[in-house]
């Protein structure tokens, strides 16, 4: 009976487990169809979807900045250049823990202070998902050393590109400007497809003026990247288009000598080729390096410079609005002639002072004694207020202001260096808008003597003076000369914009130019003392009164005095009878114009006549 | 003179012709070729799952002589001597699970492994074993069906370790011992009812196991359910891999082609997601030729669990076949994304010792249930 039951149970078992195990095969077999169904839709169905979703996975287009264009002098000297550097760059936006990657970074590649300061401020500026660079100009050991631990740092690449260097440093900042990061104002200016990549603008100068130019067009790359976004190999693209090369009109022993002669002055030197309206030297001093902007100058460093009571970073030759005073006077008496109102052989009686009729107040001259009886010439030589006021009185500002116009005053001259100002010509309408004041005839005087309201830049002073050496042929002044595509002949010229200024009787010009040549050869002329025999020069000195600068530095006395004192002016061109320099010079607080400001112009004329030259010959045969 | 079988023609599937060699090692032939292939499978495609690294292979191929040689020695323990051993096995990992809660070093966040001195140890891999064993040591006592006092005898041996390796955390370990418990207790004839009652229970606990989970855990469960809610962080590993099987097709990409496993937008390829880069790069075709060696396997396990000499080897047999069954439904499961993302190894085919060590020791078991149909001579 137990035996029976034993193996009835053993019986029972058997079959149990055999039904269990059916089961559970039975059991088995749905859950792996489950699989297989799961994977039947992953596979048939959506193998279309995901085979996109994987081929986006791995392909990426990148793009791929097209290389910017150089930059050459006259001569062909190298003036703006692209240097290799390798540095450490952040995409913040695919970092999770900022900090600790920081921290992590420094461990193997040295970070200091600056370098933080720097990606802190950029970070702020940044375009999203663009890298910021931590480290810059890595050691080819700390590229290295990072590429091994790479893996480690998702979201941090070593970035290889060209950074923008200026061998000329301080010497071309102002003229040239300088490139820096884009900044996200910047970006919503510019085409962002086509700056995909690029890292670099022009900030001022001519490199923002010829950022088309210089920029080129960006590429292309489809590449197949890993999961951490490496790059593995290119699949196709299309390559980028470089930038045109630069060449200038703008001849760097010209830029040295201005530099040169006007040493530790502030100021501004512009020099033209009134044939082709190219800037020969545009010189703004106190000057600074333009190399630390590229890649983003220190806070400290930067208020430094923002902050210095000399103001290096400001462009004086193109931003500088000096009121003109008697450098103006060429101009003004043209307008005279060019209106009838004058004779250059009819002459005026200056007493010393001029009224308005039916007026008591005397406007003086500079002579408190009167220069007696003046022509124009002699006008222009001994700088006569009086004949001018009278002038001026005569032809009535509408007309004046109007000719001022013509040769380039009161409006932008549309130079390729970014940032330019329009100094001011005063007229009715602007009076009108900018103090709700009616036009007094007292004005119209004092805006023939280049005093009062009337402000120029020392570029236009050396345009209006071009259009005077070119005797009416006003071309608009340009650094660039030409676009070249990298590495071939093929070069374009840039055109030349120019229209005529007319005066009448072509022969006014010349009765100006020679009052203007008598300025430096006369016996009176007040820029004499530049006179050379190895060419003839055409000059007008000029004062101008300080009103303006001054106010907030009152803490010092001393300093003060000397920036009380009137800005030095001199326009001036040479040779007078084929003329290839027109020069204007604006030294600050310089006093005198034929004195500190008339040197300059004939350095500069020099190095372009290869005056000094002739003058050692003459120098030599004196003593003979 | 040899040990010959003596119920040869109980086995349907019994060969005349296996070779004796194989016999007297008590190697199931079947078995062993199934598991072979799958072996040669797993190596073929860990080679490119690993980026072509030899090394890996290599050292794969070492621990897979090693987990075959605990095979061949277990294989050679009479069942009898198992049954017997089972209480003690048991323990032992119980009380190596408290010494790891209490010691254990910490990896990846979770304390898991034992340092012996001379080797680390993971203590709940052996509980995969010794749970079945222990179950069908209690269930084996009396004549199946078990009655209920067993069964909450069988299920409290079970929930023990289960809840000691869930604190570790370490979920998938303690899914698969849990599945090992209840699978022993299905093969051993857990009535219906109670199974139906069980399913109930589970389901109104449900919440209460949500209350439970550590936040990662939760988190897995909710980027299951949506893993577009963040195809960056925890839904990455479900999308990438379903992009992976997706792009496969039912061909594939080739062998050494899928660009989803060899560009690294899979993680975890040559490891618990080793099975999408078979759906990757050798499609449906090869998955299905995967799968049906799986069945294969499954198959055999419970045709040795039916013939079994006695309910002990048949409920551990059974127990063991139909864990092996978990590890591949849970591992297919997470990866085409029908259950959420535990670590569970693709089986003989994920790169790693610790599961294949546990696995080669449960088919060794098997072996020995499958060639000791004779009652131990002592």
């Amino acid at each position: 009976m137990l035996l029976d039951s034993s193996l009835e149970d053993r019986r029972r078992e058997r079959h149990l487990v055999a039904v269990r195990a059916a089961t559970a095969g039975v059991l088995v077999l749905l859950a792996l169809l489950l699989v297989v169904v799961r994977l039947m839709r992953l596979q048939v169905d959506q193998h279309e979807y995901f085979s996109v979703l994987s081929r986006d996975n791995r392909v990426k287009v990148q793009a791929v900045p097209p290389t910017r264009g150089l930059i050459y002098d006259a001569q062909g000297v190298l003036l703006a250049d692209n240097h290799p550097s390798f540095s450490l760059e952040i995409t913040v936006e695919k970092v999770e823990d900022l900090a600790g990657t920081i921290e992590a970074l420094s461990a193997i590649i040295p970070v200091d202070a600056k370098d933080l300061a720097r990606f802190e401020r950029l970070k702020r500026q940044r375009v999203r998902y663009q890298g910021v660079p931590l480290r810059l100009n890595l050691t080819p050991e700390e590229v290295a050393r990072f590429s091994v631990d790479s893996h480690r740092f998702p979201g941090v690449d070593v970035r290889a590109e060209l950074i923008r260097t200026y061998p000329q440093g301080a010497l071309t900042a102002h003229v040239l400007g300088y490139v820096g990061r884009i900044n996200a104002e910047e970006m919503t200016r510019i085409d962002a497809s086509d700056y995909a990549g690029t890292h670099f603008i022009g900030k001022g100068g001519v490199e923002k003026a010829h950022e088309g130019a210089l920029h080129g067009h960006v590429g292309y790359q489809q590449v197949e990247v890993n999961a951490r976004g490496r790059v593995l190999r290119t699949l196709e693209g299309k390559a980028p288009v470089a930038g045109r090369d630069l060449h200038l009109f703008l001849d760097l022993d010209l830029q040295q000598a201005a530099s040169d002669a006007l040493g530790d002055n502030r100021g501004a030197v512009v020099a033209i080729d009134p044939r082709t309206g190219g800037v020969l030297a545009l010189v703004s001093k106190p000057s600074f390096d333009p190399n630390p902007f590229v890649e983003g100058i220190t806070q400290s460093d930067y208020h430094a410079l923002l902050y210095s009571p000399d103001k290096p970073l400001f462009d004086r030759a193109v931003r500088g609005q000096y009121p003109p005073g008697s450098t103006v006077k060429p101009f003004v008496g043209l307008a005279g002639l060019a209106s009838g109102v004058v004779d250059a052989r009819k002459a005026k009686f200056c007493p010393g002072y001029y009224q308005l009729p039916g007026q008591s107040h005397r406007y003086r001259c500079w002579r408190r004694g009167g220069h007696g009886t003046v022509a124009l010439e002699q006008a222009v030589v001994q700088s006569c207020y009086v004949y001018f006021y009278d002038l001026a009185h005569s032809m009535g500002i509408d007309r004046l202001q109007g000719f001022l116009k013509e040769l380039g005053f009161g409006a932008r001259t549309g130079i390729d260096v970014a940032g330019e100002l329009g100094g001011l010509v005063p007229s009715r309408e602007w009076k009108e808008r900018a103090r709700k004041q009616p036009w007094y005839p007292g004005e119209t005087l004092i805006v023939g003597i280049g005093q009062g309201a009337f402000l120029a830049t020392p570029l236009q002073l050396a345009v209006a003076t071009a259009t005077l050496a070119n005797r009416g042929h006003f071309i608009q002044p340009r650094v660039a000369r030409s676009t070249q595509v990298p590495g071939s002949p093929d070069s374009t010229e840039l055109p030349a914009v120019s229209h005529p200024v007319e005066v009448g009787d072509p022969h006014h010009w010349d009765q100006v130019i020679h009052a203007m040549t008598e300025v430096v050869e006369g016996e009176r002329g007040t820029a004499k003392r530049i006179q050379t025999k190895a060419y003839r020069i055409a000059g007008k000195t000029g004062t101008a009164q300080v009103f303006t600068v001054g106010q907030k530095e009152s803490y010092n006395a001393a300093r003060l005095d000397k920036r009380m004192h009137d800005h030095a002016l001199f326009i001036a061109f040479a040779p007078v009878e084929d003329p290839r320099i027109a020069v204007a010079v604006v030294v600050e607080n310089g006093g005198h114009g034929g004195s500190v400001a008339a040197p300059v112009a004939r350095q500069l004329m020099d190095a372009r006549l290869g005056g000094s030259r002739l003058l050692a010959k003459e120098g030599s045969g004196r003593g003979d | 003179m040899g040990i010959r079988p003596l119920s040869q023609g109980l086995d349907p599937t019994e060969d005349s012709a296996e070779s004796s060699l194989l016999a007297r090692l008590h190697l199931d032939a079947p078995l062993l070729i199934g598991l072979l292939v799958l072996c040669a499978f797993g190596l073929l495609v860990l080679y490119s799952a690993s980026n072509q690294d030899m090394g890996s292979v290599k050292r794969q191929l070492v621990r897979l002589g090693l987990a075959f040689g605990l095979m061949l020695a277990l294989a050679q323990v009479h069942p009898a001597r198992l049954r017997s051993w089972s209480p003690l096995v048991y323990m032992v990992g119980v009380v190596m699970l408290v010494a790891v809660l209490l010691f254990g070093d910490v990896g990846k966040g979770a304390q898991r492994w034992l340092d012996l001195g001379f080797a680390r140890f993971q203590p709940s891999e052996l509980l995969k074993l010794a749970v079945p064993m222990m179950v069908a040591w209690l269930l084996a006592a009396r004549p199946l069906p078990p009655s209920l006092p067993r069964v909450l005898g069988a299920a409290v041996v079970t929930l023990v370790p289960v809840l000691l390796i869930a604190k570790q955390p370490d979920l998938g370990t303690a899914i698969l011992v849990a599945a090992a418990g209840a699978a022993a207790l299905f093969i051993g004839g857990l009535s219906w009812r109670l199974i139906a009652a069980i399913g109930i229970a589970a389901a109104g606990m449900a919440p209460m196991l949500w209350y439970g989970m550590r936040d990662y855990q939760r988190q897995r469960v909710l980027t299951f359910l949506d893993p577009a809610s963040d195809p960056l962080g925890a839904g990455y590993h479900i999308i990438q891999s379903q992009i992976a099987i997706g792009s496969g097709g039912v061909f594939g990409k080739g062998w050494l082609n899928g660009t989803q496993s060899h560009l690294e937008f899979l993680p975890e390829r040559h490891t618990d997601f080793i099975f999408a880069v078979i759906g990757e790069e050798l499609g449906l075709a090869g998955i299905l030729a995967l799968l049906a060696v799986y069945l294969f396997i499954i198959y055999r396990g419970l045709v040795i669990a039916a013939n079994a000499s006695d309910a002990y080897g048949r409920v551990l047999a059974g127990g063991l076949t139909l864990v092996f069954f978990v590890y591949v439904f849970v591992n297919t499961g997470m990866v085409v994304g029908l259950l959420p993302v535990v670590g569970v190894p693709l089986p003989l085919v994920s790169y790693g010792g610790t599961s294949m060590v546990t696995l080669m020791a449960g088919f060794g078991l098997l072996m020995a249930v499958r060639s000791h149909r004779k009652a131990l001579q002592f």
